[in-house]
Protein backbone atom coordinates (compact mmCIF):
# COMPACT_ATOMS: atom_id res chain seq x y z
CA UNK A 1 0.00 0.00 0.00
CA UNK A 2 1.61 3.61 -0.91
CA UNK A 3 1.57 5.93 2.07
CA UNK A 4 -1.23 8.51 0.17
CA UNK A 5 -3.53 5.10 0.06
CA UNK A 6 -2.68 4.63 3.43
CA UNK A 7 -2.93 8.13 4.68
CA UNK A 8 -6.42 9.11 3.16
CA UNK A 9 -7.79 5.75 4.63
CA UNK A 10 -6.86 6.60 8.08
CA UNK A 11 -7.77 10.10 7.66
CA UNK A 12 -11.73 8.62 6.29
CA UNK A 13 -12.01 5.55 8.20
CA UNK A 14 -10.37 7.25 11.51
CA UNK A 15 -12.40 10.90 11.46
CA UNK A 16 -15.31 8.78 10.40
CA UNK A 17 -15.17 6.16 13.11
CA UNK A 18 -14.27 8.45 15.97
CA UNK A 19 -17.69 10.57 15.49
CA UNK A 20 -19.72 7.25 14.89
CA UNK A 21 -18.44 5.91 17.83
CA UNK A 22 -18.69 8.83 20.18
CA UNK A 23 -22.12 9.35 18.45
CA UNK A 24 -23.11 5.75 19.15
CA UNK A 25 -21.77 6.27 23.03
CA UNK A 26 -23.42 9.42 23.39
CA UNK A 27 -27.11 7.71 22.03
CA UNK A 28 -26.03 5.13 24.80
CA UNK A 29 -25.83 7.48 27.65
CA UNK A 30 -29.43 9.04 27.15
CA UNK A 31 -30.33 5.97 27.24
CA UNK A 32 -28.74 5.14 30.34
CA UNK A 33 -30.20 8.54 31.92
CA UNK A 34 -33.72 7.60 30.60
CA UNK A 35 -33.64 3.93 32.36
CA UNK A 36 -31.84 5.29 35.52
CA UNK A 37 -33.36 8.83 35.83
CA UNK A 38 -32.72 10.89 38.87
CA UNK A 39 -34.53 9.82 42.20
CA UNK A 40 -36.16 12.33 43.92
CA UNK A 41 -33.92 12.15 46.61
CA UNK A 42 -30.86 12.88 44.30
CA UNK A 43 -32.84 15.98 42.75
CA UNK A 44 -32.61 17.41 46.80
CA UNK B 1 52.48 0.50 40.02
CA UNK B 2 52.62 4.41 38.22
CA UNK B 3 50.88 3.25 35.49
CA UNK B 4 48.00 1.46 37.08
CA UNK B 5 47.82 4.86 39.16
CA UNK B 6 47.58 6.92 35.86
CA UNK B 7 45.71 4.25 34.68
CA UNK B 8 42.99 4.70 37.59
CA UNK B 9 43.40 9.01 37.13
CA UNK B 10 42.34 8.45 33.88
CA UNK B 11 38.89 7.21 35.21
CA UNK B 12 38.45 10.17 36.21
CA UNK B 13 36.98 13.16 34.29
CA UNK B 14 36.91 10.85 31.42
CA UNK B 15 33.06 12.65 31.27
CA UNK B 16 34.02 15.78 30.98
CA UNK B 17 36.66 15.56 28.21
CA UNK B 18 34.16 13.54 26.51
CA UNK B 19 32.23 15.96 26.72
CA UNK B 20 34.33 18.79 25.48
CA UNK B 21 35.19 16.68 22.36
CA UNK B 22 33.37 16.73 19.14
CA UNK B 23 31.70 13.68 19.52
CA UNK B 24 30.46 15.26 22.64
CA UNK B 25 28.65 18.38 21.29
CA UNK B 26 25.38 16.35 21.10
CA UNK B 27 25.32 15.39 24.17
CA UNK B 28 26.69 18.77 25.49
CA UNK B 29 23.48 20.64 23.79
CA UNK B 30 21.00 18.06 25.58
CA UNK B 31 22.20 18.58 28.91
CA UNK B 32 21.10 22.38 28.05
CA UNK B 33 18.25 21.21 26.81
CA UNK B 34 17.43 19.22 29.90
CA UNK B 35 18.33 22.38 31.29
CA UNK B 36 15.57 24.46 29.43
CA UNK B 37 13.16 21.24 30.51
CA UNK B 38 13.84 21.51 34.02
CA UNK B 39 13.51 25.64 33.83
CA UNK B 40 10.01 25.06 32.07
CA UNK B 41 9.17 22.44 35.10
CA UNK B 42 10.49 24.45 37.60
CA UNK B 43 10.40 28.47 37.08
CA UNK B 44 7.43 28.49 34.28
CA UNK B 45 5.37 25.58 36.34
CA UNK B 46 5.02 24.24 32.86
CA UNK B 47 3.26 20.57 32.98
CA UNK B 48 6.61 20.17 36.19
CA UNK B 49 5.00 16.67 37.34
CA UNK B 50 6.27 15.60 33.89
CA UNK B 51 9.09 18.12 32.64
CA UNK B 52 11.07 17.62 35.57
CA UNK B 53 11.61 13.76 35.60
CA UNK B 54 11.97 14.24 31.75
CA UNK B 55 14.22 16.79 31.72
CA UNK B 56 16.24 15.43 34.49
CA UNK B 57 16.70 11.93 33.04
CA UNK B 58 17.57 13.77 29.81
CA UNK B 59 20.50 15.20 31.97
CA UNK B 60 21.52 11.85 33.66
CA UNK B 61 21.72 10.06 30.14
CA UNK B 62 23.70 13.07 28.25
CA UNK B 63 26.70 12.57 31.10
CA UNK B 64 29.00 10.11 29.18
CA UNK B 65 30.26 6.72 30.64
CA UNK B 66 26.82 6.96 32.90
CA UNK B 67 25.50 3.75 32.42
CA UNK B 68 22.35 4.76 33.09
CA UNK B 69 20.86 3.84 29.75
CA UNK B 70 22.55 0.41 29.33
CA UNK B 71 21.59 -3.26 29.70
CA UNK B 72 21.03 -3.12 33.65
CA UNK B 73 21.32 0.99 34.02
CA UNK B 74 18.32 2.22 36.22
CA UNK B 75 17.00 4.42 32.91
CA UNK B 76 16.95 1.44 30.78
CA UNK B 77 15.61 -0.43 33.51
CA UNK B 78 12.49 1.85 34.22
CA UNK B 79 12.02 2.12 30.50
CA UNK B 80 11.99 -1.84 29.76
CA UNK B 81 9.62 -2.71 32.97
CA UNK B 82 6.98 0.32 31.55
CA UNK B 83 7.61 2.08 28.47
CA UNK B 84 8.56 -0.74 26.03
CA UNK B 85 5.48 -3.09 27.24
CA UNK B 86 3.21 0.18 27.71
CA UNK B 87 2.60 -0.61 31.41
CA UNK B 88 3.19 3.05 32.98
CA UNK B 89 0.53 5.04 30.68
CA UNK B 90 -2.10 2.84 31.70
CA UNK B 91 -1.52 3.08 35.25
CA UNK B 92 -1.53 6.52 34.79
CA UNK B 93 -4.78 6.13 32.62
CA UNK B 94 -6.48 4.64 36.11
CA UNK B 95 -5.25 7.74 37.98
CA UNK B 96 -6.56 10.24 35.33
CA UNK B 97 -10.26 7.59 35.35
CA UNK B 98 -10.23 8.16 39.44
CA UNK B 99 -9.62 11.50 39.09
CA UNK B 100 -12.08 13.00 36.36
CA UNK B 101 -15.84 13.83 36.98
CA UNK B 102 -17.67 12.95 33.80
CA UNK B 103 -20.91 14.09 35.53
CA UNK B 104 -20.66 17.63 32.94
CA UNK B 105 -20.76 15.32 30.07
CA UNK B 106 -23.25 13.22 30.75
CA UNK B 107 -25.96 16.26 31.74
CA UNK B 108 -25.03 16.51 27.93
CA UNK B 109 -23.92 13.52 26.15
CA UNK B 110 -24.44 14.87 22.79
CA UNK B 111 -21.19 17.13 23.93
CA UNK B 112 -19.12 13.77 22.95
CA UNK B 113 -18.97 14.97 19.43
CA UNK B 114 -17.21 17.71 20.41
CA UNK B 115 -14.52 15.71 21.49
CA UNK B 116 -15.22 14.06 17.92
CA UNK B 117 -14.49 17.01 16.07
CA UNK B 118 -11.48 18.19 18.27
CA UNK B 119 -9.66 14.98 17.69
CA UNK B 120 -9.59 15.97 13.48
CA UNK B 121 -6.46 17.72 13.91
CA UNK B 122 -4.77 13.91 14.64
CA UNK B 123 -5.84 12.55 11.29
CA UNK B 124 -4.66 15.73 9.19
CA UNK B 125 -1.45 15.87 10.51
CA UNK B 126 -0.63 12.65 10.01
CA UNK B 127 -1.11 13.30 6.38
CA UNK B 128 1.42 16.50 6.62
CA UNK B 129 3.89 14.01 8.10
CA UNK B 130 3.19 11.41 5.50
CA UNK B 131 4.75 14.35 3.35
CA UNK B 132 7.23 15.38 4.70
CA UNK B 133 8.70 11.60 4.56
CA UNK B 134 7.90 10.04 7.41
CA UNK B 135 7.05 6.55 7.22
CA UNK B 136 3.89 5.68 7.74
CA UNK B 137 4.10 4.47 11.47
CA UNK B 138 6.59 7.33 12.48
CA UNK B 139 3.90 9.49 10.83
CA UNK B 140 1.19 7.62 13.04
CA UNK B 141 2.96 8.43 16.27
CA UNK B 142 3.61 12.09 15.01
CA UNK B 143 0.05 12.67 14.44
CA UNK B 144 -1.13 11.52 17.77
CA UNK B 145 0.55 14.59 19.62
CA UNK B 146 -3.02 15.66 18.28
CA UNK B 147 -4.48 13.85 20.45
CA UNK B 148 -3.40 16.30 23.05
CA UNK B 149 -3.45 13.39 25.70
CA UNK B 150 0.33 12.68 27.18
CA UNK B 151 -0.10 8.67 28.10
CA UNK B 152 -2.28 8.35 24.87
CA UNK B 153 0.80 9.79 22.46
CA UNK B 154 3.11 7.63 24.86
CA UNK B 155 1.19 4.09 24.77
CA UNK B 156 0.87 4.71 20.11
CA UNK B 157 4.48 5.69 20.01
CA UNK B 158 5.72 3.30 22.19
CA UNK B 159 4.12 0.98 20.08
CA UNK B 160 5.16 2.02 16.34
CA UNK B 161 8.00 4.39 16.93
CA UNK B 162 9.59 3.88 20.51
CA UNK B 163 12.86 5.73 18.29
CA UNK B 164 10.40 8.98 18.65
CA UNK B 165 9.34 8.78 22.09
CA UNK B 166 11.55 11.81 23.36
CA UNK B 167 10.53 14.06 21.05
CA UNK B 168 6.73 13.19 20.99
CA UNK B 169 6.49 13.14 24.32
CA UNK B 170 7.93 15.90 25.61
CA UNK B 171 6.35 17.98 22.49
CA UNK B 172 2.67 16.56 23.39
CA UNK B 173 3.28 17.60 27.10
CA UNK B 174 4.78 20.99 26.42
CA UNK B 175 2.31 21.97 23.76
CA UNK B 176 -0.46 20.89 26.30
CA UNK B 177 0.93 23.03 28.66
CA UNK B 178 0.56 25.83 25.85
CA UNK B 179 -3.06 25.67 24.90
CA UNK B 180 -4.06 28.73 26.93
CA UNK B 181 -1.78 31.14 24.19
CA UNK B 182 -2.52 28.60 21.50
CA UNK B 183 -5.93 28.26 21.49
CA UNK B 184 -7.54 32.06 21.85
CA UNK B 185 -6.03 33.82 18.26
CA UNK B 186 -7.66 30.67 16.65
CA UNK B 187 -10.95 31.03 18.27
CA UNK B 188 -10.75 34.47 17.93
CA UNK B 189 -10.10 34.32 14.04
CA UNK B 190 -12.83 31.96 13.31
CA UNK B 191 -15.97 33.44 15.03
CA UNK B 192 -17.47 36.55 14.81
CA UNK B 193 -18.59 38.75 17.56
CA UNK B 194 -22.06 37.90 17.96
CA UNK B 195 -21.10 34.45 17.72
CA UNK B 196 -18.98 34.62 20.68
CA UNK B 197 -20.90 36.60 23.11
CA UNK B 198 -24.04 33.33 22.55
CA UNK B 199 -25.46 32.53 25.73
CA UNK B 200 -26.25 29.25 26.77
CA UNK B 201 -28.78 27.84 29.21
CA UNK B 202 -27.54 26.92 32.59
CA UNK B 203 -27.55 22.86 33.24
CA UNK B 204 -29.19 21.40 35.43
CA UNK B 205 -28.60 18.20 37.76
CA UNK B 206 -29.79 15.40 35.56
CA UNK B 207 -28.01 12.39 36.22
CA UNK B 208 -28.15 9.66 38.66
CA UNK B 209 -25.84 8.09 40.87
CA UNK B 210 -26.43 4.68 38.57
CA UNK B 211 -26.49 6.02 35.46
CA UNK B 212 -22.78 7.83 37.03
CA UNK B 213 -21.87 4.37 37.83
CA UNK B 214 -22.95 2.39 34.73
CA UNK B 215 -21.23 4.73 32.28
CA UNK B 216 -17.71 4.01 32.82
CA UNK B 217 -18.94 0.26 31.96
CA UNK B 218 -20.81 1.57 28.90
CA UNK B 219 -18.17 3.17 27.40
CA UNK B 220 -15.67 0.07 28.01
CA UNK B 221 -18.11 -2.49 26.10
CA UNK B 222 -19.72 -0.15 23.39
CA UNK B 223 -16.00 1.30 22.69
CA UNK B 224 -14.22 -2.05 23.42
CA UNK B 225 -16.29 -4.10 20.92
CA UNK B 226 -16.49 -1.00 18.44
CA UNK B 227 -12.20 -0.72 18.65
CA UNK B 228 -10.98 -3.52 20.21
CA UNK B 229 -7.11 -2.50 19.73
CA UNK B 230 -8.19 0.65 22.01
CA UNK B 231 -9.51 -1.45 24.96
CA UNK B 232 -6.35 -1.18 27.28
CA UNK B 233 -6.65 2.71 26.71
CA UNK B 234 -10.25 2.61 27.24
CA UNK B 235 -10.49 0.03 30.02
CA UNK B 236 -8.12 1.36 32.15
CA UNK B 237 -9.58 4.88 32.24
CA UNK B 238 -12.90 3.43 33.00
CA UNK B 239 -11.59 1.32 35.32
CA UNK B 240 -10.42 3.81 37.26
CA UNK B 241 -13.78 6.32 36.86
CA UNK B 242 -16.12 3.22 37.73
CA UNK B 243 -14.42 2.55 40.93
CA UNK B 244 -14.40 6.48 41.80
CA UNK B 245 -18.24 5.89 40.99
CA UNK B 246 -18.86 2.74 42.74
CA UNK B 247 -17.34 4.81 45.99
CA UNK B 248 -16.60 1.79 47.89
CA UNK B 249 -13.12 0.92 47.01
CA UNK B 250 -12.25 4.77 47.83
CA UNK B 251 -8.60 3.17 49.60
CA UNK B 252 -7.96 2.23 45.54
CA UNK B 253 -9.10 5.12 43.94
CA UNK B 254 -6.93 7.39 46.30
CA UNK B 255 -3.83 4.92 45.71
CA UNK B 256 -4.65 5.10 41.87
CA UNK B 257 -5.03 9.49 41.70
CA UNK B 258 -2.54 9.86 44.06
CA UNK B 259 0.55 7.05 45.42
CA UNK B 260 0.29 5.27 42.12
CA UNK B 261 0.17 7.88 39.56
CA UNK B 262 2.65 9.57 41.16
CA UNK B 263 5.43 7.15 41.19
CA UNK B 264 4.21 5.57 38.19
CA UNK B 265 4.75 9.55 36.67
CA UNK B 266 8.05 9.68 38.55
CA UNK B 267 9.05 6.46 36.62
CA UNK B 268 7.49 7.72 33.21
CA UNK B 269 9.31 11.07 32.59
CA UNK B 270 12.50 9.76 33.62
CA UNK B 271 12.27 6.50 31.24
CA UNK B 272 11.19 9.42 28.98
CA UNK B 273 13.80 11.41 29.50
CA UNK B 274 16.46 8.62 28.71
CA UNK B 275 15.42 8.50 25.29
CA UNK B 276 16.59 12.14 25.12
CA UNK B 277 20.33 10.97 24.18
CA UNK B 278 22.28 13.47 22.04
CA UNK B 279 22.67 11.77 19.46
CA UNK B 280 19.66 10.18 18.72
CA UNK B 281 17.91 13.10 19.59
CA UNK B 282 19.21 15.85 17.31
CA UNK B 283 18.04 15.33 14.17
CA UNK B 284 15.96 17.08 11.95
CA UNK B 285 13.21 14.76 12.58
CA UNK B 286 12.70 16.20 16.38
CA UNK B 287 12.11 19.62 14.81
CA UNK B 288 9.57 18.16 11.89
CA UNK B 289 8.17 16.63 15.26
CA UNK B 290 7.62 19.44 17.27
CA UNK B 291 6.93 21.56 14.40
CA UNK B 292 3.98 19.02 13.46
CA UNK B 293 2.75 18.62 16.91
CA UNK B 294 1.93 22.27 16.91
CA UNK B 295 0.28 22.02 13.63
CA UNK B 296 -1.62 19.29 15.21
CA UNK B 297 -2.94 21.15 17.93
CA UNK B 298 -3.95 24.22 16.23
CA UNK B 299 -5.50 21.92 13.76
CA UNK B 300 -7.52 20.54 16.27
CA UNK B 301 -8.78 23.74 17.71
CA UNK B 302 -9.98 24.91 14.33
CA UNK B 303 -12.00 21.33 13.61
CA UNK B 304 -12.97 22.17 16.78
CA UNK B 305 -14.30 25.83 16.72
CA UNK B 306 -15.71 25.33 13.04
CA UNK B 307 -17.79 22.15 14.20
CA UNK B 308 -19.12 24.59 17.03
CA UNK B 309 -20.13 27.25 14.29
CA UNK B 310 -21.98 24.05 12.21
CA UNK B 311 -23.94 23.04 15.22
CA UNK B 312 -24.11 26.84 16.16
CA UNK B 313 -26.07 27.39 12.44
CA UNK B 314 -28.26 23.94 13.45
CA UNK B 315 -29.43 24.73 16.36
CA UNK B 316 -30.51 28.47 15.28
CA UNK B 317 -27.61 29.91 17.76
CA UNK B 318 -27.98 27.94 20.47
CA UNK B 319 -24.54 26.98 21.04
CA UNK B 320 -21.16 28.95 21.57
CA UNK B 321 -19.32 27.74 18.69
CA UNK B 322 -16.38 28.86 20.71
CA UNK B 323 -17.26 25.54 23.18
CA UNK B 324 -15.86 23.81 20.27
CA UNK B 325 -12.29 24.41 21.33
CA UNK B 326 -12.63 22.61 24.66
CA UNK B 327 -13.56 19.10 22.63
CA UNK B 328 -9.28 18.72 22.49
CA UNK B 329 -8.30 16.58 25.79
CA UNK B 330 -5.80 18.83 27.34
CA UNK B 331 -7.91 18.54 30.44
CA UNK B 332 -9.43 20.99 31.89
CA UNK B 333 -7.35 23.93 30.77
CA UNK B 334 -9.52 24.23 26.96
CA UNK B 335 -12.34 24.26 29.00
CA UNK B 336 -11.20 27.71 31.20
CA UNK B 337 -9.93 28.87 27.72
CA UNK B 338 -13.32 28.90 26.96
CA UNK B 339 -14.67 30.58 29.63
CA UNK B 340 -11.81 32.70 29.81
CA UNK B 341 -13.00 33.84 25.94
CA UNK B 342 -16.47 33.75 26.86
CA UNK B 343 -16.41 36.10 29.36
CA UNK B 344 -13.74 38.44 27.82
CA UNK B 345 -16.72 39.45 25.06
CA UNK B 346 -19.82 38.62 27.82
CA UNK B 347 -18.82 39.24 31.54
CA UNK B 348 -22.13 37.68 32.42
CA UNK B 349 -21.46 34.53 30.02
CA UNK B 350 -21.08 31.39 31.88
CA UNK B 351 -19.66 28.90 29.59
CA UNK B 352 -18.00 26.83 31.92
CA UNK B 353 -20.15 23.70 32.25
CA UNK B 354 -21.00 23.62 28.76
CA UNK B 355 -16.88 23.36 28.06
CA UNK B 356 -16.25 20.87 30.86
CA UNK B 357 -18.95 18.83 28.92
CA UNK B 358 -16.85 19.26 25.77
CA UNK B 359 -13.74 18.56 26.95
CA UNK B 360 -14.60 15.79 29.23
CA UNK B 361 -16.02 14.26 26.13
CA UNK B 362 -12.45 15.19 24.25
CA UNK B 363 -11.17 13.26 27.05
CA UNK B 364 -12.82 10.18 26.01
CA UNK B 365 -12.28 11.14 22.44
CA UNK B 366 -9.03 11.48 22.43
CA UNK B 367 -8.45 7.76 23.19
CA UNK B 368 -11.50 6.67 21.29
CA UNK B 369 -9.46 8.38 18.27
CA UNK B 370 -6.26 6.60 19.35
CA UNK B 371 -8.76 2.90 19.97
CA UNK B 372 -9.98 3.63 16.14
CA UNK B 373 -6.27 4.51 15.01
CA UNK B 374 -5.40 1.39 16.09
CA UNK B 375 -8.08 -0.80 15.54
CA UNK B 376 -7.28 0.35 11.52
CA UNK B 377 -3.98 -0.37 11.53
CA UNK B 378 -4.34 -3.52 13.10
CA UNK B 379 -6.59 -4.47 10.22
CA UNK B 380 -3.94 -3.07 7.59
CA UNK B 381 -1.57 -6.04 9.10
CA UNK B 382 0.47 -3.24 10.78
CA UNK B 383 -1.29 -3.30 14.61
Amino acid sequence: MDKWSFGLTLLVVGISGTFITLWLLGLVTELLKKAFPLEPEEKK
Amino acid sequence: MLETILAGISGLGSGALSLVSVAGLPNLIMLAAGGVLLYLGVGKNVEPLLLVPIGFGCVLVNIPFGGLNEEGGLLKTLYDMGVANEVFPLLIFVGIGAMIDFSPLLEKPSMLLFGAAGQCGIFLTLLLALALGFTNLESVSIAIIGACDGPTAIYVTSQYAPHLLGAVSVAAYSYMALVPIIQPPIMRALTTQKERTVRMPTIRKSVSARARLLFPIVVTLVGGLIAPKGLPLLGTIMLGNFMRESGVVARLTKASENEIANVVTLFLGLAIGSTMEGHAFLTPQTLAIFGLGFLAICLDTVAGVVFGKIVCAATGGKVNPLIGAAGISAFPMAARVVQVEGQRYDKRNYLLMHAAGANTGGQIGSVVAAAVMLSVLQAMGLG
